[in-house]
């Protein structure tokens, strides 16, 4: 294996992201991701790289958009307020197929809220935050190596599909501190990009990326082409994590940091003789509906644990589909969910 | 034989959809002409807007890019970032440029980003069906100020090369128009100045063109020109701003 260092997760990502060959970056400051920028500005120029501070996240994201349309591998990054403010360009991405990574180190909300992390962004993330039927790669990430190694395959996953891909992940994340085994070598996967709008050379006819066609027709089967698309990924691309679920009497559901809470949780209830386990989302969309499918025949209860008010235990209660009930714990206004509070809320559900 | 007249290279042989009498057809010509000049349809890749010309990407023989509403310099920048040895250029209304997208092409032009701007004013929105723009004339009637642009209501033109022109990081601004062929051929000259000044790799450079809108002003395009001269020059002066004996 390669080299292990001591990292901020922020700083991680951007790390990853030039290990993934992304040469140009551009993001505009907001807490708590803006290390991301700190180590991009460092880098970049060092390496034959574009850093640039945008005059906003608006511009930004479309500075994103006109970069990847050349074919070159891009990136920008953001908090909740910012990634709001970038849906618009989300939206072309998606339209125009543009394969782009766009990290969201969420914040609490709404509003301007406050800068402690939160998971209050998981609809906009995973719904289609921006306006028309498009779904977005949603990767979250529940440690500083994760964060390295779903940067790299985020990368990969955008190329592949023509895709912007996301990485969700919060606060605390893009904040901690911990040990990261960079790989010696990156698995880098070329994907021929003969659509690039990078000059005809006089070689070949115009290339054009617009997602703007008025014949209703011809708009539908871009459409039909994008619902395909997204079928394909929810085929081949969820990832999850079951940890502990085999003979659970209860079930929870978390995803990022929340997750590492919930199994400490998981060992507290274990002393207990409670036995608890965990379905932990990698890829938020797809989502992982099969592992949930799959409990709901045999465990007695699922509780879904957020910080926010209730947002992914929506797409819990999709997937258990009534089998089994579906409780909710979340705090939101930047509060992270004590292991006690998650203990006590699985042995009120289970009458211990 | 010799040749007198033919179609530039870089403009594809295609029919234009612009309403007759608009000058958008005009400044398509002009362009592609001065890429032709230039040779540079292969290594140059052109930004559409959002507003009357969003597909232009039909008629440009070069590769083309559509931007959503206003954010064409921003999505030059990211292209001309990423290709550092191509000519970039975006094509934009005033609504585009001068409202929705305001932040955009300042910060273009303050960073020096090389590209080149081609800022069609017709003194309102022709695509959705003629409001007003930034650029509409104090007492002039449209569709969303139907008792004439007032100052106190609706403020000023704005004048979009002599604001650009205080920022250091332009080379080259200049006003033209399309009212006549002696004018037209002025446009051509800046138009060319303007993509030289990229390809020399000076900074950013725009030419504002004024330009007519015959169906949303309510005229016929005779009228359309005369209307363009009578009020439009007095209020927009024509001219170089900025980088008239730029080395290129
Ligand atoms: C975000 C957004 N807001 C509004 C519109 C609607 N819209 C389309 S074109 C346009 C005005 C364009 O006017 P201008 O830039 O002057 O160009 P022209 O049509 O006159 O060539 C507007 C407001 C849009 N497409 N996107």
């Amino acid at each position: 294996m390669g080299e292990k260092l001591l990292m901020k997760g922020n700083e991680v990502i951007a790390e990853a992201a030039i290990r993934a060959g992304c040469r140009h970056y551009f993001g505009y400051p907001i807490t708590p991701q803006t290390e991301v920028a700190h180590y991009m500005a460092k880098r970049m120029p060092k390496i034959g790289g574009v850093f640039l501070q945008a005059e906003s996240e608006v511009a930004a994201i479309n500075m994103v958009y006109g970069a990847a349309c050349t074919g070159v591998r891009v990136m920008t990054s953001s908090s909740s307020p910012g990634i709001s403010l970038k849906q618009e360009g989300i939206s072309y991405i998606a339209g125009a197929e543009l394969p782009a990574v766009i990290v969201n180190i969420m914040r609490a909300g709404p509003g301007l809220g406050g800068i402690l992390p939160a998971q209050g962004d998981y609809f906009q993330a995973v719904k289609g935050g921006g306006h028309g039927d498009f779904k977005m790669l949603v990767l979250a990430p529940c440690s500083v190596q994760e964060l390295y190694e779903l940067t790299v395959e985020a990368f990969n996953l955008a190329d592949k599909y023509r895709i912007g891909t996301m990485i969700l992940g919060d606060g605390t994340l893009g904040q901690m501190m911990e040990a990261v085994e960079f790989k010696d070598e990156e698995n880098i996967v070329h994907y021929e990009k003969n659509w690039a709008t990078n000059g005809t050379n006089m070689e070949r006819d115009h290339n054009i990326i617009t997602s703007i066609d008025t014949n209703p027709e011809i708009l539908e089967s871009w459409n039909l082409r994008l619902q395909d698309k997204y079928k394909q990924i929810t085929e081949n691309e969820v990832r999850v994590e079951e940890y502990n679920c085999d003979g659970a009497d209860l079930i929870v559901a978390a995803y990022g940091s929340v997750a590492r809470i919930v199994k400490n949780v998981i060992k507290m209830a274990q002393k207990e003789g409670i036995k608890v386990g965990l379905i932990r989302p990698i890829t938020l969309w797809p989502f992982p509906v099969n592992s949930f499918e799959k409990y709901a025949e045999v465990t007695k209860a699922f509780l879904t644990v957020e910080m926010s008010a209730g947002q992914m235990v929506e797409d819990v209660r999709l997937a258990v589909n009534g089998k089994a009930p579906v409780s909710f714990y979340g705090r939101t206004g930047g509060i992270i969910p004590t292991q006690q509070e998650i203990l006590d809320k699985i042995k009120s559900i289970l009458n211990r | 034989m010799a040749t007198v007249f033919k179609k530039p290279h870089a403009l594809r042989d295609v029919p234009l959809h612009y309403c007759p009498g608009c000058t958008h057809g005009i400044v398509h010509r002009l362009i592609s002409e001065v890429i032709d000049e230039l040779g540079i349809e292969g290594s140059t890749i052109g930004v559409s807007p959002v507003g009357c010309t969003y597909n232009n990407y039909l008629y440009f023989n070069c590769d083309m890019v559509q931007a959503s509403h206003g954010r064409a310099p921003a999505v030059a920048t990211g292209i001309r970032r990423a290709l550092p040895d191509k000519t970039v250029f975006t094509y934009q209304g005033d609504g585009d440029l001068a409202a929705i997208g305001t932040a955009e092409i300042v910060h273009a032009a303050t960073r020096g980003e090389k590209i080149t701007t081609i800022f069609v004013n017709n003194a309102i929105y022709g695509m959705t069906s003629g409001q007003m723009a930034p650029t509409t004339l104090l007492n002039q009637v449209t569709t969303t100020t139907p008792y004439g642009r007032k100052a106190d209501l609706h403020g000023f033109p704005i004048h979009v090369c002599e604001m650009l022109a205080t920022l250091e990081g332009t080379a080259f601004i200049e006003r033209v128009s399309l009212h006549d062929i002696k004018n037209i051929n002025n446009a051509k000259k800046a138009i060319k100045k303007a993509f030289e000044v990229q390809l020399a790799g000076k900074g950013f450079s725009i030419v504002e063109i004024l330009s007519t809108c015959p169906s949303n002003w309510g005229l016929n395009p005779l009228e359309a020109m005369k209307w363009l001269q009578e009020n439009m020059l007095p209020v927009y002066q024509l001219g170089n701003f900025k980088g008239k004996d730029l080395e290129v």
